[in-house]
Protein backbone atom coordinates (compact mmCIF):
# COMPACT_ATOMS: atom_id res chain seq x y z
CA UNK A 1 0.00 0.00 0.00
CA UNK A 2 1.46 3.07 -0.97
CA UNK A 3 1.84 6.11 1.43
CA UNK A 4 -1.18 8.16 0.89
CA UNK A 5 -0.74 11.40 -0.55
CA UNK A 6 -1.68 14.55 1.70
CA UNK A 7 -0.07 17.28 0.02
CA UNK A 8 -3.79 18.26 -1.14
CA UNK A 9 -5.54 18.77 2.53
CA UNK A 10 -2.02 20.38 3.57
CA UNK A 11 -2.31 22.91 0.93
CA UNK A 12 -6.68 23.62 1.87
CA UNK A 13 -4.83 24.27 5.26
CA UNK A 14 -2.21 26.65 4.58
CA UNK A 15 -4.72 28.38 2.45
CA UNK A 16 -7.14 28.83 5.20
CA UNK A 17 -4.28 29.56 7.82
CA UNK A 18 -3.35 32.31 5.10
CA UNK A 19 -6.61 33.48 4.72
CA UNK A 20 -7.12 34.33 8.72
CA UNK A 21 -3.82 35.63 8.93
CA UNK A 22 -3.82 38.38 6.49
CA UNK A 23 -7.56 39.15 7.64
CA UNK A 24 -6.42 39.69 11.50
CA UNK A 25 -2.45 41.19 10.17
CA UNK A 26 -4.51 43.70 7.65
CA UNK A 27 -7.16 44.83 9.47
CA UNK A 28 -9.57 43.72 6.76
CA UNK A 29 -12.90 44.61 7.67
CA UNK A 30 -15.99 42.35 8.26
CA UNK A 31 -18.27 42.55 5.23
CA UNK A 32 -15.32 42.57 2.43
CA UNK A 33 -13.53 39.58 3.53
CA UNK A 34 -14.49 37.67 6.82
CA UNK A 35 -11.75 34.98 8.46
CA UNK A 36 -12.26 31.76 8.35
CA UNK A 37 -12.82 31.73 12.29
CA UNK A 38 -15.49 34.43 11.94
CA UNK A 39 -17.54 32.64 9.05
CA UNK A 40 -17.18 29.63 11.25
CA UNK A 41 -18.87 31.23 14.33
CA UNK A 42 -21.47 33.18 12.58
CA UNK A 43 -22.52 29.88 10.73
CA UNK A 44 -22.39 27.83 13.86
CA UNK A 45 -25.39 30.44 15.80
CA UNK A 46 -27.56 29.59 13.52
CA UNK A 47 -26.65 25.42 11.98
CA UNK A 48 -30.65 24.56 12.43
CA UNK A 49 -31.22 27.11 9.43
CA UNK A 50 -28.44 25.98 7.60
CA UNK A 51 -28.90 22.74 8.22
CA UNK A 52 -32.44 23.22 6.41
CA UNK A 53 -30.90 25.58 3.48
CA UNK A 54 -28.34 22.50 2.89
CA UNK A 55 -30.95 19.93 2.75
CA UNK A 56 -33.21 22.05 0.93
CA UNK A 57 -30.67 22.31 -1.80
CA UNK A 58 -29.17 19.06 -1.81
CA UNK A 59 -32.43 17.90 -2.40
CA UNK A 60 -32.70 19.91 -5.74
CA UNK A 61 -29.31 18.85 -7.30
CA UNK A 62 -29.90 15.48 -6.19
CA UNK A 63 -33.18 15.53 -8.31
CA UNK A 64 -31.66 17.41 -11.23
CA UNK A 65 -28.39 15.06 -11.19
CA UNK A 66 -31.36 12.06 -11.27
CA UNK A 67 -33.13 13.58 -13.66
CA UNK A 68 -29.69 14.20 -15.88
CA UNK A 69 -28.84 10.47 -15.46
CA UNK A 70 -32.12 8.76 -16.51
CA UNK A 71 -32.32 10.98 -19.62
CA UNK A 72 -29.30 11.31 -20.73
CA UNK A 73 -28.31 7.73 -21.06
CA UNK A 74 -30.99 6.68 -23.76
CA UNK A 75 -30.63 10.10 -25.20
CA UNK A 76 -27.10 9.13 -25.46
CA UNK A 77 -27.65 5.59 -26.79
CA UNK A 78 -29.86 6.68 -29.52
CA UNK A 79 -27.92 9.65 -30.85
CA UNK A 80 -24.85 7.08 -30.92
CA UNK A 81 -27.25 3.78 -32.77
CA UNK A 82 -28.06 6.14 -35.27
CA UNK A 83 -26.30 9.32 -37.64
CA UNK A 84 -29.94 10.42 -38.60
CA UNK A 85 -31.01 10.79 -34.87
CA UNK A 86 -27.36 11.75 -34.39
CA UNK A 87 -28.26 15.21 -36.71
CA UNK A 88 -31.86 15.60 -35.62
CA UNK A 89 -30.60 16.18 -31.75
CA UNK A 90 -27.22 17.52 -31.81
CA UNK A 91 -28.56 21.00 -32.68
CA UNK A 92 -31.17 20.84 -30.53
CA UNK A 93 -28.57 19.97 -27.48
CA UNK A 94 -26.56 22.69 -28.57
CA UNK A 95 -28.78 25.04 -28.10
CA UNK A 96 -30.28 24.42 -24.60
CA UNK A 97 -26.68 24.84 -23.93
CA UNK A 98 -26.56 28.00 -25.58
CA UNK A 99 -29.04 29.50 -23.71
CA UNK A 100 -27.39 30.70 -20.62
CA UNK A 101 -29.59 28.87 -17.82
CA UNK A 102 -29.63 32.20 -15.84
CA UNK A 103 -31.76 33.97 -18.57
CA UNK A 104 -33.98 31.02 -18.67
CA UNK A 105 -34.56 30.42 -14.69
CA UNK A 106 -36.80 33.17 -14.52
CA UNK A 107 -39.01 32.59 -17.77
CA UNK A 108 -39.15 28.81 -16.57
CA UNK A 109 -40.55 30.39 -12.81
CA UNK A 110 -42.84 32.40 -14.46
CA UNK A 111 -44.42 29.89 -16.45
CA UNK A 112 -44.20 26.43 -13.81
CA UNK A 113 -44.25 28.73 -10.81
CA UNK A 114 -42.53 29.29 -7.92
CA UNK A 115 -41.70 25.68 -6.63
CA UNK A 116 -39.22 22.92 -6.64
CA UNK A 117 -40.04 21.77 -10.68
CA UNK A 118 -38.32 24.92 -12.09
CA UNK A 119 -35.37 24.70 -10.15
CA UNK A 120 -34.87 20.96 -10.74
CA UNK A 121 -35.44 21.55 -14.76
CA UNK A 122 -32.81 24.56 -14.25
CA UNK A 123 -30.16 22.02 -12.63
CA UNK A 124 -31.10 19.24 -14.96
CA UNK A 125 -30.25 21.07 -18.26
CA UNK A 126 -26.76 22.86 -16.53
CA UNK A 127 -25.71 19.26 -15.62
CA UNK A 128 -27.01 16.85 -18.65
CA UNK A 129 -24.85 17.99 -21.47
CA UNK A 130 -21.58 16.98 -20.45
CA UNK A 131 -23.52 13.80 -19.88
CA UNK A 132 -24.40 13.10 -23.00
CA UNK A 133 -21.79 14.25 -24.89
CA UNK A 134 -19.43 12.16 -22.82
CA UNK A 135 -21.63 9.12 -23.46
CA UNK A 136 -21.67 9.36 -26.91
CA UNK A 137 -18.47 9.16 -27.32
CA UNK A 138 -17.97 6.69 -24.98
CA UNK A 139 -20.66 4.47 -27.01
CA UNK A 140 -18.90 5.32 -30.21
CA UNK A 141 -15.76 4.56 -28.61
CA UNK A 142 -15.82 0.83 -29.05
CA UNK A 143 -12.53 0.38 -31.39
CA UNK A 144 -14.28 -1.20 -34.99
CA UNK A 145 -12.86 -4.66 -34.22
CA UNK A 146 -14.50 -5.19 -31.52
CA UNK A 147 -17.74 -4.16 -33.33
CA UNK A 148 -16.75 -6.68 -36.38
CA UNK A 149 -16.20 -9.52 -33.48
CA UNK A 150 -19.55 -8.91 -32.52
CA UNK A 151 -21.00 -9.02 -36.24
CA UNK A 152 -18.62 -12.20 -36.50
CA UNK A 153 -20.83 -13.49 -33.96
CA UNK A 154 -24.22 -12.71 -35.71
CA UNK A 155 -24.85 -9.95 -33.47
CA UNK A 156 -27.49 -7.47 -34.60
CA UNK A 157 -27.46 -3.70 -33.62
CA UNK A 158 -29.65 -3.89 -30.67
CA UNK A 159 -27.32 -6.68 -29.30
CA UNK A 160 -23.86 -5.02 -30.24
CA UNK A 161 -25.29 -1.46 -28.29
CA UNK A 162 -26.08 -3.45 -25.09
CA UNK A 163 -23.41 -6.21 -25.18
CA UNK A 164 -20.18 -4.38 -26.51
CA UNK A 165 -20.53 -0.58 -26.91
CA UNK A 166 -22.95 0.03 -23.51
CA UNK A 167 -19.94 -1.73 -21.50
CA UNK A 168 -17.21 -0.10 -23.15
CA UNK A 169 -18.80 3.63 -22.81
CA UNK A 170 -18.71 2.87 -18.63
CA UNK A 171 -15.34 4.93 -18.17
CA UNK A 172 -16.58 7.76 -20.58
CA UNK A 173 -20.18 7.83 -18.86
CA UNK A 174 -18.64 7.96 -15.02
CA UNK A 175 -16.16 10.81 -16.69
CA UNK A 176 -19.76 12.79 -17.62
CA UNK A 177 -21.27 11.79 -14.23
CA UNK A 178 -18.19 13.31 -12.49
CA UNK A 179 -18.83 16.25 -14.29
CA UNK A 180 -22.10 16.33 -14.07
CA UNK A 181 -22.24 16.02 -10.35
CA UNK A 182 -20.58 19.21 -9.81
CA UNK A 183 -22.65 21.05 -12.45
CA UNK A 184 -25.61 19.57 -10.75
CA UNK A 185 -24.36 21.68 -7.47
CA UNK A 186 -24.11 25.22 -9.94
CA UNK A 187 -27.12 24.45 -11.33
CA UNK A 188 -29.54 24.51 -8.06
CA UNK A 189 -27.60 27.47 -6.88
CA UNK A 190 -28.65 29.46 -10.03
CA UNK A 191 -32.08 28.19 -9.82
CA UNK A 192 -32.04 29.23 -5.93
CA UNK A 193 -30.72 32.71 -7.04
CA UNK A 194 -33.99 33.53 -9.26
CA UNK A 195 -36.49 31.46 -7.31
CA UNK A 196 -36.20 30.16 -4.19
CA UNK A 197 -37.15 30.69 -0.35
CA UNK A 198 -34.82 28.04 0.88
CA UNK A 199 -31.55 26.85 0.07
CA UNK A 200 -28.09 27.62 0.10
CA UNK A 201 -28.56 30.18 -2.86
CA UNK A 202 -31.43 31.68 -1.54
CA UNK A 203 -28.87 31.79 1.79
CA UNK A 204 -25.98 34.17 0.03
CA UNK A 205 -28.62 36.62 -1.83
CA UNK A 206 -30.58 37.31 1.25
CA UNK A 207 -27.57 37.58 2.98
CA UNK A 208 -25.76 39.31 1.10
CA UNK A 209 -28.58 41.47 0.95
CA UNK A 210 -27.91 42.39 4.62
CA UNK A 211 -24.62 42.63 4.71
CA UNK A 212 -24.07 39.68 6.70
CA UNK A 213 -20.82 38.45 4.36
CA UNK A 214 -19.79 35.39 6.86
CA UNK A 215 -22.71 33.33 6.76
CA UNK A 216 -22.82 33.98 2.41
CA UNK A 217 -19.05 32.36 2.93
CA UNK A 218 -20.14 30.08 5.06
CA UNK A 219 -22.90 28.89 2.34
CA UNK A 220 -19.97 29.31 -0.29
CA UNK A 221 -18.03 26.49 1.27
CA UNK A 222 -20.65 24.18 2.29
CA UNK A 223 -21.30 24.08 -1.78
CA UNK A 224 -17.51 23.65 -2.49
CA UNK A 225 -17.84 20.74 -0.12
CA UNK A 226 -21.42 19.28 -1.74
CA UNK A 227 -19.73 19.55 -5.05
CA UNK A 228 -16.20 17.79 -3.98
CA UNK A 229 -18.75 14.85 -1.91
CA UNK A 230 -20.86 14.05 -4.56
CA UNK A 231 -17.76 13.63 -7.18
CA UNK A 232 -15.82 11.80 -4.68
CA UNK A 233 -19.05 9.66 -4.47
CA UNK A 234 -19.29 9.27 -8.03
CA UNK A 235 -15.93 7.82 -8.46
CA UNK A 236 -16.21 5.58 -5.39
CA UNK A 237 -19.49 3.77 -6.98
CA UNK A 238 -17.18 3.14 -10.28
CA UNK A 239 -14.58 1.59 -8.47
CA UNK A 240 -16.75 -0.66 -6.26
CA UNK A 241 -19.65 -1.58 -8.83
CA UNK A 242 -16.84 -1.37 -12.33
CA UNK A 243 -13.63 -2.03 -11.02
CA UNK A 244 -12.60 -2.79 -14.31
CA UNK A 245 -12.98 1.08 -15.62
CA UNK A 246 -10.04 3.04 -16.99
CA UNK A 247 -11.51 6.07 -15.62
CA UNK A 248 -10.82 4.93 -12.21
CA UNK A 249 -7.63 2.87 -12.83
CA UNK A 250 -5.17 2.79 -9.83
CA UNK A 251 -2.63 0.67 -9.35
CA UNK A 252 -3.31 -3.45 -10.16
CA UNK A 253 -1.96 -5.88 -7.24
CA UNK A 254 0.95 -7.94 -9.58
CA UNK A 255 -0.55 -11.21 -10.85
CA UNK B 1 -13.86 -26.12 -47.58
CA UNK B 2 -13.48 -22.33 -48.93
CA UNK B 3 -14.18 -21.54 -52.28
CA UNK B 4 -13.51 -18.37 -53.83
CA UNK B 5 -14.34 -18.20 -57.51
CA UNK B 6 -13.67 -14.95 -59.71
CA UNK B 7 -14.25 -12.91 -56.38
CA UNK B 8 -13.77 -8.95 -57.29
CA UNK B 9 -14.49 -6.12 -54.35
CA UNK B 10 -14.29 -2.80 -55.33
CA UNK B 11 -14.70 -0.16 -52.75
CA UNK B 12 -16.26 3.52 -53.43
CA UNK B 13 -13.90 6.19 -51.98
CA UNK B 14 -14.72 9.03 -50.42
CA UNK B 15 -14.34 11.31 -53.10
CA UNK B 16 -16.57 9.07 -55.16
CA UNK B 17 -14.28 7.29 -57.18
CA UNK B 18 -14.13 3.70 -56.95
CA UNK B 19 -10.92 1.67 -55.98
CA UNK B 20 -10.48 -2.11 -56.86
CA UNK B 21 -9.12 -3.71 -54.14
CA UNK B 22 -9.60 -7.74 -55.05
CA UNK B 23 -9.40 -8.83 -58.75
CA UNK B 24 -10.34 -11.97 -59.80
CA UNK B 25 -9.47 -13.86 -57.28
CA UNK B 26 -9.83 -17.58 -57.40
CA UNK B 27 -8.83 -20.19 -54.35
CA UNK B 28 -9.95 -23.27 -52.78
CA UNK B 29 -9.43 -23.81 -49.53
CA UNK B 30 -9.71 -27.60 -48.51
CA UNK B 31 -10.79 -28.99 -44.80
CA UNK B 32 -8.01 -29.21 -42.60
CA UNK B 33 -6.28 -27.23 -44.92
CA UNK B 34 -3.58 -24.18 -43.60
CA UNK B 35 -3.12 -21.91 -46.54
CA UNK B 36 -1.15 -18.48 -45.56
CA UNK B 37 -1.93 -15.09 -47.91
CA UNK B 38 1.32 -12.48 -48.28
CA UNK B 39 1.41 -9.60 -50.00
CA UNK B 40 2.52 -5.89 -49.41
CA UNK B 41 0.89 -3.84 -47.81
CA UNK B 42 -2.61 -2.67 -48.97
CA UNK B 43 -2.97 -5.91 -51.28
CA UNK B 44 -6.24 -6.55 -50.05
CA UNK B 45 -5.13 -9.43 -47.95
CA UNK B 46 -7.67 -8.06 -44.60
CA UNK B 47 -10.33 -7.34 -47.12
CA UNK B 48 -10.11 -10.98 -48.46
CA UNK B 49 -10.12 -12.39 -45.29
CA UNK B 50 -13.49 -10.32 -44.34
CA UNK B 51 -15.02 -11.70 -47.71
CA UNK B 52 -14.82 -14.55 -46.55
CA UNK B 53 -16.13 -13.88 -43.04
CA UNK B 54 -19.29 -12.84 -44.53
CA UNK B 55 -18.31 -9.17 -43.29
CA UNK B 56 -18.40 -7.56 -46.16
CA UNK B 57 -19.99 -8.52 -49.42
CA UNK B 58 -18.12 -9.36 -52.59
CA UNK B 59 -18.82 -6.83 -55.82
CA UNK B 60 -18.20 -9.88 -58.25
CA UNK B 61 -18.21 -13.50 -58.09
CA UNK B 62 -18.77 -16.05 -55.05
CA UNK B 63 -17.60 -17.36 -51.94
CA UNK B 64 -18.75 -20.19 -50.60
CA UNK B 65 -18.02 -22.34 -47.40
CA UNK B 66 -18.86 -25.73 -47.06
CA UNK B 67 -20.54 -25.70 -50.27
CA UNK B 68 -23.07 -22.53 -49.04
CA UNK B 69 -22.76 -19.32 -50.16
CA UNK B 70 -21.75 -16.86 -47.57
CA UNK B 71 -24.13 -13.89 -47.48
CA UNK B 72 -23.68 -12.93 -43.74
CA UNK B 73 -21.13 -14.10 -40.87
CA UNK B 74 -21.48 -18.24 -40.52
CA UNK B 75 -21.50 -20.03 -37.01
CA UNK B 76 -18.90 -22.01 -38.21
CA UNK B 77 -16.34 -19.34 -39.13
CA UNK B 78 -14.39 -17.95 -36.48
CA UNK B 79 -11.81 -15.07 -36.65
CA UNK B 80 -8.77 -13.78 -35.28
CA UNK B 81 -7.70 -9.99 -35.51
CA UNK B 82 -4.50 -8.29 -35.30
CA UNK B 83 -5.39 -6.58 -32.14
CA UNK B 84 -6.81 -9.76 -29.17
CA UNK B 85 -10.16 -6.97 -29.15
CA UNK B 86 -10.61 -8.76 -25.72
CA UNK B 87 -13.61 -7.18 -23.67
CA UNK B 88 -12.10 -4.84 -21.31
CA UNK B 89 -14.90 -5.64 -18.46
CA UNK B 90 -15.03 -9.64 -19.22
CA UNK B 91 -11.87 -11.74 -17.24
CA UNK B 92 -10.64 -14.35 -19.49
CA UNK B 93 -12.94 -17.00 -19.53
CA UNK B 94 -15.95 -14.42 -20.39
CA UNK B 95 -13.82 -12.95 -22.85
CA UNK B 96 -13.42 -16.72 -24.59
CA UNK B 97 -16.34 -17.66 -24.02
CA UNK B 98 -18.04 -14.18 -24.97
CA UNK B 99 -18.91 -15.35 -29.19
CA UNK B 100 -20.97 -18.71 -28.24
CA UNK B 101 -23.17 -16.59 -24.95
CA UNK B 102 -23.38 -13.93 -27.87
CA UNK B 103 -24.70 -16.35 -30.02
CA UNK B 104 -26.70 -17.97 -27.97
CA UNK B 105 -24.83 -21.12 -28.12
CA UNK B 106 -23.20 -21.49 -24.64
CA UNK B 107 -24.27 -24.75 -22.86
CA UNK B 108 -23.07 -26.01 -19.14
CA UNK B 109 -19.94 -27.85 -21.32
CA UNK B 110 -18.72 -24.35 -22.38
CA UNK B 111 -17.00 -23.36 -19.59
CA UNK B 112 -15.29 -26.87 -19.15
CA UNK B 113 -14.56 -26.57 -22.68
CA UNK B 114 -13.00 -23.10 -22.17
CA UNK B 115 -10.86 -24.17 -19.49
CA UNK B 116 -9.43 -27.12 -21.08
CA UNK B 117 -8.79 -24.95 -24.22
CA UNK B 118 -7.04 -21.93 -22.06
CA UNK B 119 -4.74 -24.63 -20.13
CA UNK B 120 -3.85 -26.37 -23.33
CA UNK B 121 -2.67 -22.37 -24.71
CA UNK B 122 -0.38 -22.24 -21.13
CA UNK B 123 -3.22 -20.08 -19.45
CA UNK B 124 -4.32 -21.92 -16.59
CA UNK B 125 -4.65 -20.17 -13.66
CA UNK B 126 -5.43 -17.17 -15.14
CA UNK B 127 -9.47 -17.55 -16.20
CA UNK B 128 -10.31 -14.71 -13.47
CA UNK B 129 -7.67 -12.09 -14.72
CA UNK B 130 -8.96 -8.88 -16.49
CA UNK B 131 -7.05 -8.46 -19.75
CA UNK B 132 -5.08 -5.54 -19.15
CA UNK B 133 -3.78 -7.61 -16.43
CA UNK B 134 -2.15 -10.00 -19.31
CA UNK B 135 1.10 -9.29 -21.67
CA UNK B 136 0.07 -8.75 -25.05
CA UNK B 137 1.11 -12.54 -26.41
CA UNK B 138 -0.98 -13.88 -23.40
CA UNK B 139 -3.75 -11.67 -24.57
CA UNK B 140 -3.76 -12.96 -28.29
CA UNK B 141 -3.76 -16.41 -26.79
CA UNK B 142 -6.86 -15.57 -25.24
CA UNK B 143 -8.10 -14.18 -28.49
CA UNK B 144 -7.13 -17.77 -30.28
CA UNK B 145 -8.56 -19.58 -27.77
CA UNK B 146 -12.31 -17.53 -28.13
CA UNK B 147 -11.62 -18.53 -31.91
CA UNK B 148 -11.54 -22.25 -31.27
CA UNK B 149 -13.96 -22.44 -28.64
CA UNK B 150 -16.68 -21.99 -31.41
CA UNK B 151 -15.27 -25.29 -33.14
CA UNK B 152 -15.04 -23.32 -36.22
CA UNK B 153 -14.84 -25.34 -39.64
CA UNK B 154 -12.84 -22.27 -40.92
CA UNK B 155 -10.80 -20.37 -38.83
CA UNK B 156 -9.56 -16.60 -40.64
CA UNK B 157 -6.47 -14.74 -38.74
CA UNK B 158 -5.77 -11.60 -39.95
CA UNK B 159 -1.90 -10.91 -38.89
CA UNK B 160 -2.59 -12.40 -35.51
CA UNK B 161 0.93 -11.76 -34.46
CA UNK B 162 1.56 -8.88 -36.05
CA UNK B 163 1.53 -6.96 -32.71
CA UNK B 164 3.63 -9.23 -30.84
CA UNK B 165 7.78 -8.86 -30.58
CA UNK B 166 10.21 -11.61 -32.71
CA UNK B 167 10.13 -14.01 -29.41
CA UNK B 168 6.54 -14.73 -28.81
CA UNK B 169 5.89 -14.41 -32.17
CA UNK B 170 8.00 -17.87 -32.68
CA UNK B 171 6.69 -19.27 -29.90
CA UNK B 172 3.28 -18.67 -30.80
CA UNK B 173 3.31 -20.05 -33.91
CA UNK B 174 4.36 -22.88 -33.16
CA UNK B 175 1.96 -23.32 -30.18
CA UNK B 176 -1.02 -22.26 -32.99
CA UNK B 177 -0.09 -25.49 -34.82
CA UNK B 178 0.03 -27.36 -31.87
CA UNK B 179 -3.75 -26.48 -31.29
CA UNK B 180 -4.50 -26.57 -34.65
CA UNK B 181 -3.55 -29.85 -36.05
CA UNK B 182 -6.06 -31.23 -33.05
CA UNK B 183 -9.18 -28.78 -34.70
CA UNK B 184 -8.75 -29.89 -38.45
CA UNK B 185 -10.09 -26.52 -39.43
CA UNK B 186 -9.58 -25.01 -42.78
CA UNK B 187 -7.50 -21.71 -41.86
CA UNK B 188 -6.57 -18.95 -43.60
CA UNK B 189 -3.92 -16.72 -42.11
CA UNK B 190 -2.54 -13.31 -43.25
CA UNK B 191 0.87 -12.28 -42.56
CA UNK B 192 3.71 -9.82 -43.65
CA UNK B 193 6.11 -12.27 -42.54
CA UNK B 194 7.43 -14.96 -45.45
CA UNK B 195 9.04 -16.83 -43.08
CA UNK B 196 5.94 -17.60 -40.62
CA UNK B 197 4.12 -18.10 -43.72
CA UNK B 198 6.30 -20.77 -44.85
CA UNK B 199 6.64 -22.53 -41.25
CA UNK B 200 2.88 -22.62 -41.02
CA UNK B 201 1.23 -23.47 -44.37
CA UNK B 202 0.81 -26.21 -46.24
CA UNK B 203 0.43 -23.59 -49.30
CA UNK B 204 1.23 -19.91 -49.38
CA UNK B 205 -0.99 -17.44 -51.48
CA UNK B 206 1.26 -14.54 -52.59
CA UNK B 207 -0.78 -11.57 -53.66
CA UNK B 208 0.26 -8.45 -55.92
CA UNK B 209 -1.24 -5.39 -54.99
CA UNK B 210 -3.73 -2.83 -56.67
CA UNK B 211 -5.72 -4.36 -57.53
CA UNK B 212 -5.01 -7.11 -55.19
CA UNK B 213 -4.50 -10.31 -57.29
CA UNK B 214 -2.97 -14.09 -56.61
CA UNK B 215 0.24 -13.51 -58.04
CA UNK B 216 1.50 -17.28 -57.27
CA UNK B 217 0.65 -19.92 -55.05
CA UNK B 218 3.53 -21.88 -53.56
CA UNK B 219 3.11 -25.30 -52.27
CA UNK B 220 5.83 -25.92 -48.98
CA UNK B 221 5.97 -29.71 -48.52
CA UNK B 222 7.54 -29.41 -45.74
CA UNK B 223 6.26 -32.66 -43.10
CA UNK B 224 4.39 -31.95 -40.50
CA UNK B 225 4.31 -31.60 -37.41
CA UNK B 226 6.48 -28.62 -37.81
CA UNK B 227 9.39 -27.13 -35.62
CA UNK B 228 12.38 -24.36 -36.00
CA UNK B 229 14.50 -27.08 -37.00
CA UNK B 230 12.81 -26.77 -40.11
CA UNK B 231 14.06 -22.99 -41.16
CA UNK B 232 17.44 -24.97 -41.64
CA UNK B 233 16.23 -27.03 -44.33
CA UNK B 234 16.65 -26.41 -48.49
CA UNK B 235 12.99 -26.80 -48.76
CA UNK B 236 12.61 -24.33 -46.34
CA UNK B 237 14.60 -21.86 -48.28
CA UNK B 238 13.62 -22.45 -51.34
CA UNK B 239 9.80 -21.75 -50.74
CA UNK B 240 11.11 -18.72 -48.93
CA UNK B 241 13.36 -17.33 -52.09
CA UNK B 242 10.84 -18.29 -54.31
CA UNK B 243 7.78 -15.90 -52.59
CA UNK B 244 10.53 -13.46 -52.43
CA UNK B 245 10.83 -12.62 -55.89
CA UNK B 246 7.57 -12.88 -56.59
CA UNK B 247 6.86 -10.22 -54.29
CA UNK B 248 9.33 -7.92 -54.94
CA UNK B 249 9.62 -8.40 -58.85
CA UNK B 250 6.19 -7.24 -58.47
CA UNK B 251 7.32 -4.65 -57.12
CA UNK B 252 10.06 -3.50 -59.44
CA UNK B 253 7.55 -3.80 -62.54
CA UNK B 254 5.26 -1.66 -60.68
CA UNK B 255 8.00 0.94 -60.00
CA UNK B 256 9.38 0.93 -63.62
CA UNK B 257 5.68 1.71 -65.02
CA UNK B 258 5.53 4.42 -62.32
Amino acid sequence: MARPNLSGPIAVILLFVLWEGSVQAFGIREFLLPAPSVIASEAWTIRGAILNHTLATLQTVLLGFAAAVLISLPLAMAIASSPVISAAIYPLLVITQSIPKVALAPILIVALGANEVPRVIVTFLVAFFPLVVASVAGLLAAPPELIELGRACRAGRVQQMLRIRLPYAVPFVFGGLKVAAALSVVGAVVAEFVGADAGLGYLIQTSMAFFRTPLAFAAVVILALMGMTLFALVGLMERILFPWSSSSQTNIPAA
Amino acid sequence: MILLSGVGKTFRGRDGGRVEALSDITLRVAPGEFVAIVGASGCGKSTLLRLVAGLVPVSLGRVEVGGELVTEPRADTAMVFQAPTLLPWADVLRNVTFPLRLMGKATSRTEEDARALLAKAGLAGFETKLPRELSGGMQQRVAICRALLQQPRVLLMDEPFGALDALTREEMSIELLRIWAETGAAVLFVTHSISEAVLLADRVVVMSPRPGRIADIIEVGLPRPRDFAQEGTPQFHEAAQRIRALIYAKKEVAHGAA
